[in-house]
C-alpha cells in the first residue's frame, strides 16, 4: 500500500534526463511605474529524487522561485524545465505545490480536501478512496476525515494541504514554507514527516524556508539566497544519509553547516533590512 | 441549557412578552381597538382573511412580482459584480454611485417606468430591481475581493479551467458573501414593491393594505399587515440561518 502515494517510480527512468527540473538564467521582475527586479538570474539543476532546501533573507524572491518553477509565474527571462520540457504558461503534470498560507478549501471536509484534485482529474472513485484513506493515515487525519478545516489547528489544517497535493502523487514537491506558521517543536516533527514522505514517495523536493535548521536538518543541498533580487550565494551538500530524522539536530556536523548558512544569511539579511555588514 | 439555547429562549421571552403585553393594552381598553387590534384579533384576522381566498389573487401578484424582481437582481447582481471586480478602472469610477444608490428615491421613476413599459405589473418589478440590484452586485465584489488569492492558485496547481475554477473554488469561497447579498436583495424588493403598490399600483398586498387603511377596515388592515410581517420574517430568516451556516463554516481559527 505504501504506493499509494509513489509517483517517481511509474517513470521511465531510464530515458530521464540528468537534471529532474532546471532553472536556467532565470529572472523574475514586476513590472510598473518603478519596476521590482525579484529573482535572479538563477541557474538550478535539481536531481532526480534530491532533497532541495533554500533559505534567504525576506523578500529576496524564495516564493517567486517556487512560482516560476511551478508554472505560476513566467519568467521575465531565462528557460525553466520539468522532466526535459519547458514549463510554460499553466502547472504541468507531475508538479505538486504546498503553500505557505492555509489553503485549504473551508467549505470542503479534510476528506473532500484530499480528494479535491484526483475527482477533478477524474481518477476511479475507488482508487480515490485508496488513496484519500492512505493518505490521511499517512498524515495522522484518521480522526478528522469528517471535520472541517476551521475545527483543526493551523498544523493539522497544513497536513491536509500537503495531503491534498501528495495523493496526486507529484514527481516534483514545491513547498513554500509549509511550516512556517507554526510552532518549533511542531516543526521539527512536521520535518520528519517530510523526510518519511520524501523516502516514501520518491519525489524530488524543492523546500522554501526561513528556518537554517529546518534546512539543515533535512536537505541533500541547501542553496542560500542574496537580497532582493534573490541569486545563490552559496550552495552547500549537506552529506547526510537517506534515512535521517529531527534527532541530527545532535550532530557535530549540523552546526557546521547552520553556521555556514548563517554567515551568508547574516549579512544578507543585513542587506535587506537596509544595514550594511559590519 | 447551552448558550445559544438561552440566546434563542430569551428572543422568543421577548417577542412572547411584547405580544402578550400589547394584548393586555387592547384588551384592557388602554389602547384603543380603533387605532390597534390585539394581536390575537389580527390573527383571526389574518387566518379568516386567507381562507376566504378574497386576497389570493393580490398574494399572487406580489409573490410574483417579488420573485421576478428578486431572480433578476440576482441574476444581473451577481454578474455586475463579477464584471466591476474584473475591471477595477470601471470599479473606481463607478464607486461613488455604488456607495450612495439607497439615497435615490427609485420611486420617483414610476411614471417614467410606467410609460416605458405600461400599466402592469413590471415598472414595479423594475423598482424592486433597481432596489435590490445594487446590494448583489456589492455583496458579490465583497464576496470575490475576499477570494484568498492562494485557493486559486491551488485551482492553477490541479490545472482547473476558468470555468472550473468559478465554480468549484471562487463561488464556494464567495458563497457567505453572496447569500448576504441575496438576503438584502429579497429584503429590498419585497419592501419597495410592497411600498409601490400602497402608493402607486390598483393590485397586490400593499395595494390592499391601502384600500383597507382608506374604507377603515381594520381587520382586513391588520391581518394583511400581520401576514406581510410574517411572511418577510420567515422569508429573511431562513435566509440569514442558511449564511449564518456558510460563516460559521468559513470563519477561519
Amino acid at each position: 500500500m505504501a504506493d499509494a502515494l509513489a509517483g517517481a517510480a511509474a517513470l521511465p527512468g531510464a530515458a530521464a534526463p540528468a537534471a529532474h527540473a532546471s532553472l536556467r538564467g532565470v529572472t523574475r521582475v514586476y513590472p510598473g511605474a518603478a519596476p521590482v527586479h525579484a529573482l535572479g538570474p538563477i541557474d538550478l539543476d535539481l536531481a532526480r529524487g534530491e532533497f532541495f532546501s533554500v533559505v534567504g533573507p525576506s523578500g529576496c524572491g524564495k516564493s517567486t522561485l517556487i512560482d516560476v518553477q511551478a508554472g505560476l509565474a513566467a519568467p521575465s527571462a531565462g528557460e525553466v524545465m520539468f522532466e526535459g520540457k519547458p514549463v510554460a504558461g499553466k502547472v504541468p503534470d507531475g508538479i505538486g505545490v504546498v503553500f505557505q498560507e492555509d489553503a485549504s478549501f473551508p467549505w470542503l471536509t479534510v476528506t473532500d480536501n484530499i480528494a479535491f484534485g484526483l475527482r477533478r482529474a477524474g481518477v476511479d472513485p475507488a482508487e480515490v478512496r485508496r488513496r484519500v484513506e492512505y493518505a490521511i493515515g499517512f498524515m495522522g487525519l484518521r480522526d478528522f476525515a469528517r471535520a472541517y478545516p476551521v475545527q483543526l489547528s493551523g498544523g493539522m489544517r497544513q497536513r491536509v494541504c500537503i495531503a491534498r497535493t501528495l495523493v496526486l502523487q507529484p514527481r516534483l514537491i514545491l513547498l513554500d514554507e509549509p511550516f512556517g506558521a507554526l510552532d518549533q517543536q511542531t516543526r521539527l516533527l512536521m520535518g520528519d514527516e517530510l523526510l518519511r514522505l520524501w523516502r516514501e514517495t520518491r519525489a524530488t523536493v524543492l523546500l522554501i524556508t526561513h528556518a537554517l535548521d529546518e534546512a539543515a536538518m533535512l536537505s541533500d543541498r541547501v542553496g542560500a539566497m542574496s537580497a532582493r533580487p534573490g541569486r545563490f550565494v552559496d550552495l552547500l551538500k549537506t552529506g547526510w544519509p537517506r534515512e535521517r530524522d529531527s534527532s541530527l539536530v545532535a550532530e557535530a556536523g549540523f552546526g557546521a553547516i547552520t553556521a555556514r548558512l548563517w554567515s551568508h544569511l547574516r549579512a544578507e539579511s543585513l542587506k535587506a533590512m537596509g544595514g550594511a555588514p559590519p | 441549557m447551552s448558550r445559544g439555547r438561552a440566546v434563542l429562549a430569551s428572543r422568543v421571552g421577548l417577542i412572547v412578552g411584547s405580544i402578550a403585553l400589547l394584548e393586555i393594552l387592547c384588551r384592557t381598553g388602554v389602547i384603543n381597538p380603533l387605532t390597534l387590534l390585539a394581536p390575537s384579533q389580527m390573527a383571526v384576522a389574518m387566518v379568516d382573511l386567507l381562507a376566504s381566498g378574497k386576497v389570493t389573487p393580490d398574494i399572487e401578484r406580489t409573490f410574483s412580482t417579488v420573485a421576478i424582481a428578486f431572480a433578476l437582481s440576482v441574476v444581473v447582481g451577481t454578474a455586475a459584480g463579477a464584471v466591476l471586480h474584473a475591471m477595477p478602472r470601471l470599479r473606481r469610477a463607478l464607486d461613488p454611485l455604488l456607495a450612495s444608490y439607497y439615497a435615490v428615491p427609485f420611486f420617483v421613476f414610476y411614471p417614467v417606468l410606467v410609460a416605458f413599459f405600461g400599466l402592469n405589473e413590471m415598472p414595479l418589478v423594475a423598482i424592486g430591481f433597481a432596489a435590490a440590484m445594487v446590494a448583489m452586485a456589492i455583496s458579490t465584489l465583497n464576496g470575490l475581493d475576499r477570494v484568498p488569492p492562494v485557493l486559486i492558485k491551488v485551482a492553477r496547481m490541479h490545472r482547473l479551467g476558468r470555468l472550473r475554477t468559478l465554480f468549484l473554488v471562487v463561488v464556494p469561497a464567495a458563497a457567505a458573501s453572496l447569500m448576504t447579498g441575496m438576503k438584502l436583495a429579497l429584503a429590498y424588493a419585497f419592501i419597495s414593491i410592497i411600498a409601490g403598490e400602497f402608493i402607486l399600483s390598483g393590485r397586490g398586498l400593499g395595494y390592499q393594505i391601502a384600500y383597507a387603511y382608506n374604507s377603515f377596515d381594520n381587520k382586513t388592515m391588520y391581518g394583511l399587515m400581520l401576514f406581510v410581517l410574517l411572511v418577510a420574517t420567515a422569508m429573511n430568516s431562513l435566509l440569514h440561518m442558511w449564511e449564518q451556516r456558510l460563516l460559521r463554516r468559513r470563519a477561519r481559527a
